[in-house]
């Protein structure tokens, strides 16, 4: 695609309610390329601006299920075929011993697999985004809200964008630069 | 000696020279090395042409293995050890060359207090490394005792004196030589008049020969004897029931009741060895069709025989002459005498007493203590003829000390010429008797007022300090010599080893003093023998002796005598010369107190040996120290307690009040220690320690009781005064805790509930089956290795726990460490007692690893550093140990060991030679334990691969069991039903420790059995 | 807020003081780590922190240059106080993850302006108690033998051995709580980064922020997962302390040998560690006027979950000396008599007083409330539990099996500099960790005010 001159338009809002409210038209709109920035987590908002599912927790569950097999394997391994030995005269397979390693090493790779995974799916980290371009922005960390609608949207028309960001009450609307 | 920081068991070395170094780097290099060439030349003479001239290979390769293990220690040791040149003749037949790592056994003796005892001694690749029992010795059967197992690490004492030196200064043989010619010039006028020679016990027969070889030449010149530890009163006692000095020894498998007179004859005689297998042999069970022997024991200190007795009767020192009289009137000795009256209770002790001896004439014996008074010895010469024993139980023979005298009139007499001047010339072979002598002689000032003395020792101590020349003496391992047994049995010792420091032997000296100087000790005793042999093939004969380690026919034939009439004995001639004021002792009731020598270290003569100082002694289970002994009667009389303390506690540190001794306004203080079945009103104090000059493992340990001695009351003293100081002092205490608190660990029962039923054990252990597990227990096939422990025959005496030291490498951790409960033995034997604690029972229960086929220990190690073996052995990987102890934690019998600090001694170059090259000598930080002795397991596998077959039952002894007087332990292989363990465990009297907790043990016990007399046991 | 537990709902006492906005909130947390001068209290404590670990590692360095001969340990017992202190740290480090995790799951909101520095407290406790095992091993240079690695030796650990569970319970425990810990900073780095003036602060802190700018996509998988954490991190909390508990349950010493460890020692855990939360946070409040935000209402919560867990511990206590006389079995009751009336009978003694009776004083609804009041209760519990681990360690250890092995033990200057010393790591980097990083969850406090306004409404 061709470079933008703008990556896009940001408006700002002072409550959750009304960015809520602006993601909610801004869909209906039509727009779909776009995000919304908040504070703390805002419930459905992601809904609102048309991300519905998360992949982290299948990430989590093939992390738990590896270091549960994987754990017990080792140890199996170890015991019976690498190096078997006769220990107090227990079974090479002392099965009941091999639980809690498994057991830790399921929630050590399920952990892992969760962090790891939400810092890959949002593409963390990122040293560099437009949307810090702009000068309020630094107050998405404490009490703004803001809506930024990517030039890469198809509806996406600067003038008219602009129109429609300042009638759903946008504070005050900024071009991003890319 | 150790601090926390430098726990360096025995004190460092001297460092080796940078020559003593270099020789290690490698040994190729050495072999071609100018330096080994020279060491050839310096200390090999005889041998270096082998190098030079035709390549004789035997002697090559003998030289090699020889002078490459040795020539590391070149640097720190002069000469370098090395082989004696002279040929010696090892046990085995000669191999075909020293085969590196393939030990060599030579027979000898060691000289234990003047006795000779028989042993092998192994040797790798001419480093004597361990000594064991010969068992066709009589005075040995094939043990050993805890001193002689010790004795290796004497050999290789890095305190030991160097160098001759005169008045402190290093001088040579020749100047010694030379000085004494001088002395001797004028004493060659006056016949000797001057000259005077101080030795100890003397059984040696080329050294009494010179002896008198010397007196021929010097008539007026004199012989004393003093000896630290020897009681010398049955000689008098023979010549007062005789007439004529008598050697008295008992054949005790012969015996079905046995009364010992203060006799400690399990742990101290010349043939206590001997006696302790016989006393068990009657006991086992089992045992000997005959019925089992009865032991009565009369004392007054708390011995390891008395510990052993089926009855025991504690009363002071004082009373025990009288009792003997009683006793021997009851006997029907005819006594002139007046009988004192007894005390109901003793009355009736007596009385039952009586009727056993009776009911056993000439099956029984009255064995006198070394210690008692004439009179005591004399009258049971008297009773054992009137029980008609002599000839049965009892034998007389010549006496085998030579020219046997009384040491205390001996000293005197010496100190007396001394005083007069008339003593010019002292030369004192052996002993130390500026320390061993008692205050009342102050013998050390004396000994500087003569002219010219000369002291022949171990060690530079506190008597060679005060001499004018000190000659090194060269170790019973380096030494040419003779010795006799108990029963007259000649050894002709054999060096194993080239003096370390050029140490000479008694022999020599003698020989200098008869003007033969060059004289080497082999020549002299070779000389006498080829001079008392009557073979017209001498060399076959000496070389049978060497290889055997005795003379054959050698022993004495017992005597046909009878004693004179007891009314003859005269008690009050003897009064002073016999123990001291136990005789007059009895209108004053007072504190009265007995000498003895100490159970380790003797009479100070093995101070400096670390093992020795740091093996518990039998009932105290006191290490590094030595202590004032009262009854807990005397010590609640005396307000004398005890506090247990914070670190360490019952298994290390005890804080016992300080006593202060006074008699004859002679003053010492020492730490109070409470025994139970010590008599009442009476005090033991062990000799041998409160050396001043001992080396730096036994300097300043403990406190010095010849400061209170004096010569009338050499071993029992009255109305001694004593008074506690307010002071405490901390004792290190193996075992401080001695009840079982109502646990199944010691099983015991009497004979009498055996033979009635035999299964009794098993019965009353019945409910407690080990429990059922969910584990299919392990296959073992082939060997399983299993060993069988007889609490019967355990007598406490030690011997197991010195020589699974010297065999496996362990470590000295002194005092310190001890005080903190970090003593490194493998086995330990513990200590319990039951009963009433003015008279209990005592129990000794041997505790090496049990080898359990479910070991706790296993399977909480997270490295598998302790992992099982394929024959059930309960290894311990040292490389592999990262030291959590959580398997130590585990073990509830608690015998594994931790390195806490650098425990073994890596620096000492002397101390390099002592270990024994098959066992790991473990580092800091890792655990260790008892293996069963698996070194020699694999070398008896080995051999048994070679030619193709299985192990036979016996050929594996581990150390302990080897070393073992009353073959307590047995070791073998489990799987094979005819093995004498296997047999053992199928004993109903088996059982195994703490087995409800499903450990399966390998180490199992047999039950104690007591043989008490009814009459005395119920009422 | 469906699931609100009556307890609370009943409650008067409010989880924020009224009248913040997010921008109060946002300020007066980040100006803590972002004010150019740091208070002198915060100099005196980090430097008396400091000085002690200057001590950790001088003793550190005796005992591994020397050996572990410098500490008390002995046969028969071979473990002593560092031992001791690596279950006291480690059952201090259960509060953090466990306020976070269980209380996120229950939607328990008064635990957000608590959380945070609880995670730390975990962490630092953890890596404390860390310290431990590692030098308290005869050859400690070769302790990584106990993780399983490709070694040339071709041996692996023994995972039969409680200890090697153990060094995966916690080293797992510490990287999740850890991972969890950070995973919640996310957001509040991006606010200091915004907030920081000075270039350095601001560079540094946007590294660690990684970029985060609050997208709403990105909230949403952020909370998803930091969900999962949660509920991952809830089970390995009570799994730890189990673990620790097995390397007594499963040895066969009178008084380690009993299966009711593993729950006596989890809520031993959670006991201490509450008390530590408490000894901490009643200082902090007050020194940094954050009364606001940890209000009465968390001190009285955290009371009562003291309360509750210092009850199943004395159950604990209970049940081993009834079963000791149940069981019939002659060890057990001698350990347990010696435990009572031994030569360390008074430790038990002490032990019962601190973690017993002195925390039933909590019954009283206005003493749940007195910060003073609290504090002492805190102090006493955490001396009480480091009791109760001595006495189970070290008392049963001392007269086990054979009597004729029975010793005393008592530790070293070593030992109780090593002990010392990890507290001052544990205040040293507790400060640090103030200082530089915000104590309280930004953001969460943010989404709290939004509640409670959302509730006022």
């Amino acid at each position: 695609m061709a470079r933008l001159p703008i990556y896009g338009l940001m408006a700002e809002f002072d409550s959750p309610e009304a960015l809520l409210e602006a993601g909610r038209r801004a869909f209906a709109e039509g727009f779909r390329r776009m995000d919304a920035y908040s504070p703390f987590p805002v419930d459905g908002l992601a809904e609102a601006i048309g991300f519905h599912r998360t992949r982290v927790p299948l990430i989590v569950l093939i992390g738990g299920l590896l270091g549960c097999i994987g754990g017990f394997y080792l140890q199996y391994w170890v015991a019976v075929i690498d190096y078997p030995i006769n220990i107090g005269g227990r079974p090479l397979n002392s099965w009941p011993s091999f639980i809690p390693v498994t057991f830790e090493l399921t929630i050590l790779l399920a952990a892992l697999a969760a962090f790891f995974g939400v810092l890959a799916l949002n593409r963390l980290p990122m040293p560099y985004h437009p949307v810090f371009n702009v000068e309020r922005f630094e107050l998405a960390s404490r009490n703004r809200f803001f809506l930024c609608i990517e030039a890469a949207d198809t509806n996406f028309e600067l003038e008219r964008t602009r129109r429609f960001l300042d009638e759903i009450g946008s504070l005050g609307t900024y071009e991003v630069e890319p | 000696m150790s601090n926390g920081t430098e726990p360096a068991n025995l004190p460092e070395a001297s460092q080796p020279t940078a020559g003593g170094r270099e020789y290690w780097r490698s040994l190729e290099e050495l072999a071609g090395t100018e330096a080994f060439k020279a060491l050839m030349g310096n200390h090999l003479p005889r041998h270096a042409a082998a190098w030079t001239s035709a390549m004789d290979r035997r002697e090559f390769l003998k030289l090699m293995g020889a002078s490459l293990a040795l020539a590391g220690v070149s640097g720190c040791l002069s000469p370098a050890p090395a082989p004696p040149d002279e040929k010696i003749v090892p046990y085995v037949n000669q191999p075909e060359e020293i085969v590196p790592g393939k030990p060599l056994y030579f027979a000898t003796a060691i000289p234990a207090e003047g006795y000779g005892r028989g042993i092998l001694v192994e040797s790798h690749m001419g480093r004597p490394t361990k000594v064991e029992g010969n068992p066709q010795h009589p005075a040995s059967l094939g043990a050993t005792d805890a001193g002689t197992q010790a004795s290796v690490l004497g050999l290789y004492d890095p305190d030991r004196s160097r160098v001759i030196s005169n008045a402190g200064r290093v001088a040579t043989w020749d100047a010694f030589f030379s000085a004494l010619n001088a002395e001797l010039e004028s004493q060659r006028v006056s016949q000797g008049a001057g000259l005077r020679i101080l030795t100890e016990t003397v059984t040696s027969p080329t050294l009494a020969a010179q002896l008198q070889e010397i007196l021929r030449i010097f008539p007026k010149a004199k012989w004393h004897q003093f000896d630290g530890g020897a009681g010398d009163y049955a000689q008098q006692g023979a010549r007062m029931a005789f007439g004529q000095p008598l050697e008295t020894f008992y054949r005790l498998e012969d015996a079905d009741v046995i009364v010992s007179l203060d006799g400690d004859f399990l742990l101290r005689s010349p043939a206590s060895l001997r006696y302790a297998r016989e006393f068990i042999n009657r006991r086992r069970i089992p045992g000997t069709s005959s019925e089992a022997n009865r032991l009565y024991m009369i004392e007054s200190t708390f011995s390891l025989t008395g510990s052993n007795a089926d009855h025991r009767l504690a009363i002071s020192p004082s009373a025990i002459p009288q009792l003997a009289t009683t006793l021997a009137a009851r006997l029907g000795v005819q006594i002139s005498a007046q009988q004192p009256a007894i005390s109901p209770a003793h009355e009736k002790w007596l009385g039952a007493l009586v009727k056993d001896l009776q009911a056993h004439r000439g099956r029984s014996a009255i064995m006198p203590g070394e210690y008692q008074p004439a009179i005591v010895h004399a009258l049971a010469h008297a009773m054992n003829d009137a029980l008609g024993n002599i000839g049965k139980t009892v034998f007389y023979t010549d006496p085998v000390a030579v020219n046997a005298t009384n040491h205390a009139e001996s000293l005197r007499e010496l100190v007396q010429d001394l005083e007069d001047n008339a003593a010019q010339v002292l030369i004192m072979l052996g002993g130390n008797p500026a320390y061993t002598a008692p205050a009342d002689v102050d013998f050390p000032s004396h000994l500087v007022t003569s002219n010219f003395n000369v002291h022949l020792s171990l060690y530079e101590d506190e008597t060679s300090a005060l001499c004018h020349w000190h000659i090194p003496q060269a170790h019973y391992l380096e030494s040419w010599s003779d010795v006799r047994a108990y029963d007259g049995t000649v050894t002709i010792m054999q060096p194993l080893i080239a003096p370390l420091y050029g140490g000479r032997t008694a022999h020599e000296i003698l020989a200098a003093l008869a003007g033969q100087a060059e004289r080497s000790s082999y020549e002299i005793v070779r000389d006498y023998w080829r001079g008392q042999s009557k073979e017209k093939n001498f060399d076959a004969a000496w070389r049978t002796a060497l290889h055997d380690g005795f003379v054959a026919g050698s022993a004495f034939s017992p005597r046909n005598v009878k004693p004179k009439p007891a009314a003859g004995f005269d008690a009050s001639a003897l009064k002073e010369r016999s123990s001291g004021a136990a005789v007059k002792a009895q209108n004053e009731p007072s504190i009265e107190v007995i000498y003895r020598p100490d159970p380790s270290v003797l009479d100070g003569r093995f101070a400096n040996n670390g093992w020795l100082q740091e093996l518990p002694k039998p009932l105290t289970k006191l290490t590094w120290d030595n202590a004032v002994l009262m009854s807990p009667a005397t010590a609640a009389k005396l307000g004398i307690t005890y506090q247990v303390g914070g670190t360490g506690g019952e298994h290390g540190t005890i804080y016992a009040d300080v006593v202060e001794l006074e008699y004859d306004g002679r003053r010492t203080r020492g730490p109070g220690w409470i025994v139970p079945g010590h008599a009442d009103d009476c005090v033991t104090i062990h000799l041998g320690y409160g050396r001043r000059r001992a080396g730096r493992v036994g300097t300043n340990l403990g406190f010095n009781a010849n400061a209170l001695r004096t010569l009338d009351t050499l071993w029992h003293g009255t109305s001694i005064a004593i008074r506690k100081t307010g002071a405490q002092y901390a004792l290190a205490c193996t075992q401080f805790h001695h009840l079982m608190e109502g646990r199944d660990l010691v099983r015991a029962g009497t004979i009498d509930g055996y033979h009635k039923n035999p299964k009794f054990l098993r019965e009353r252990e019945s409910e407690k089956e080990a429990p059922a597990t969910l584990y299919p227990g392990y296959k073992y096939d082939g060997y399983a290795w299993g060993m069988s422990i007889d609490v019967n025959a355990c007598i406490g005496c030690n011997a197991c726990v010195a020589a699974c030291h010297a065999e496996n490498n362990g470590p000295v951790v002194g005092k310190k460490e001890v005080l903190r409960g970090r003593e490194m033995h493998w086995i330990r034997v513990d200590r319990y007692h039951r009963g009433d604690p003015s008279n209990p029972e005592t129990y000794y229960q041997p505790v090496p690893c049990m080898q359990c086929e479910n070991a706790p220990c296993e399977l909480v190690c997270p490295v598998g550093a302790t992992t099982h073996s394929q024959e059930g052995l309960n290894d311990m990987v040292y490389n592999r140990c990262v030291g959590t102890r959580y398997c130590s934690n585990n073990c509830p019998y608690k015998v594994r060991r931790f390195n806490f600090f650098l425990y073994s001694d890596f620096k000492t170059e002397s101390l390099k030679l002592l270990r024994n090259p098959d066992v790991t000598v473990r580092s800091r930080g890792v655990m260790e334990k008892c293996t069963y002795c698996v070194q020699r397991i694999n070398q008896a596998k080995i051999a048994a691969e070679k030619d193709d077959r299985a192990v036979h039952d016996g050929e594996i002894e581990t150390a302990c069991q080897q070393a073992c007087p009353t073959r307590a332990i047995i070791f073998g292989n489990i799987n094979d039903p005819q093995s004498q363990v296997s047999q053992l465990k199928a004993q109903p009297l088996s059982y195994g420790l703490l087995t409800e907790l499903n450990t399966r043990p390998r180490t199992t016990y047999q039950a104690k059995l007591r043989n008490p007399n009814p009459e005395i046991e119920n009422g | 807020m469906a699931s609100k537990p009556p307890d609370i709902s009943s409650d008067t006492l409010p989880v924020l003081e009224p009248g913040h906005t997010f921008a109060s909130i946002t300020d007066k947390i980040s100006s803590i780590v972002l004010t150019g001068r740091t208070p002198l209290f915060w100099y005196i404590s980090f430097g008396i922190g400091f000085l002690l670990v200057l001590l950790l590692l001088f003793c550190i360095t005796a005992v591994v240059s020397v050996g572990i001969g410098l500490f008390g340990v002995m046969i028969p017992v071979a473990w002593g106080w560092a031992i001791v202190n690596f279950v006291w740290w480690i059952g201090i480090g259960h509060a953090g993850t466990l306020i976070s995790a269980i209380l996120l799951l229950l939607r328990q909101k008064w635990r957000q302006s608590i959380n945070r520095f609880a995670e730390a407290m975990t962490l630092f406790a953890v890596a404390c108690a860390g310290i431990f095992p590692l030098i308290h091993l005869g050859r400690p240079w070769f302790a990584y033998w106990l993780f399983p690695y490709p070694s040339t030796m071709g041996i692996q650990p023994q995972f039969r051995s409680p200890l090697v569970w153990d060094v995966f319970a916690v080293s797992t425990y510490f990287t999740v709580s850890l991972l969890f810990w950070f995973l919640g900073l996310i957001p509040d780095l991006a606010t200091l980064r915004d907030r920081a003036t000075r270039r350095v602060p601001r560079f540094i802190y946007g590294m660690l922020a990684m970029g985060w700018r609050g997208s709403a996509v990105h909230w949403h998988r952020y909370e998803s997962a930091y969900l999962l954490l949660a509920g991952l991190a809830t089970p390995l909390v009570v799994s730890v302390h189990t673990v620790v508990s097995f390397d007594f349950a499963v040895a066969l010493v009178p008084g380690w040998h009993s299966t009711i460890f593993p729950p006596y020692f989890v809520a031993g855990a959670i006991y201490s560690g509450f008390a530590m939360v408490l000894t901490i946070a009643i200082p902090l409040r007050k020194l940094y006027g954050l009364e606001d935000f940890i209000t009465l209402r968390h001190l009285k919560n955290m009371a009562i979950v003291m309360l509750a867990t210092g009850m199943i511990v004395a159950y604990g206590y209970l049940m081993e000396t009834f079963m000791a006389w149940y069981s019939g079995d002659i060890f057990e009751k001698y350990m347990m008599m010696n435990r009572m009336f031994g030569p360390y009978g008074w430790l038990y003694w002490v032990l019962i007083l601190f973690n017993i009776l002195i925390p039933q004083a909590l019954w009283v609804r206005s003493l749940q409330t007195n910060p003073w009041v609290l504090f002492f209760i805190a102090i006493a519990v955490n001396i009480g539990m480091w009791l109760e681990r001595y006495v189970i360690v070290v008392v049963s250890l001392h007269r086990d099996f054979l009597p004729s092995a029975w010793g005393m033990y008592s530790g070293t200057i070593f030992d109780y500099g090593v002990f010392v010393g990890t507290i001052g790591l544990f205040v040293a980097l507790l400060f640090l960790f103030i200082r530089l990083l915000p104590m309280i969850s930004i953001f969460e406090m943010r989404e709290l005010v939004h509640e409670e306004e959302a509730r006022s409404e």
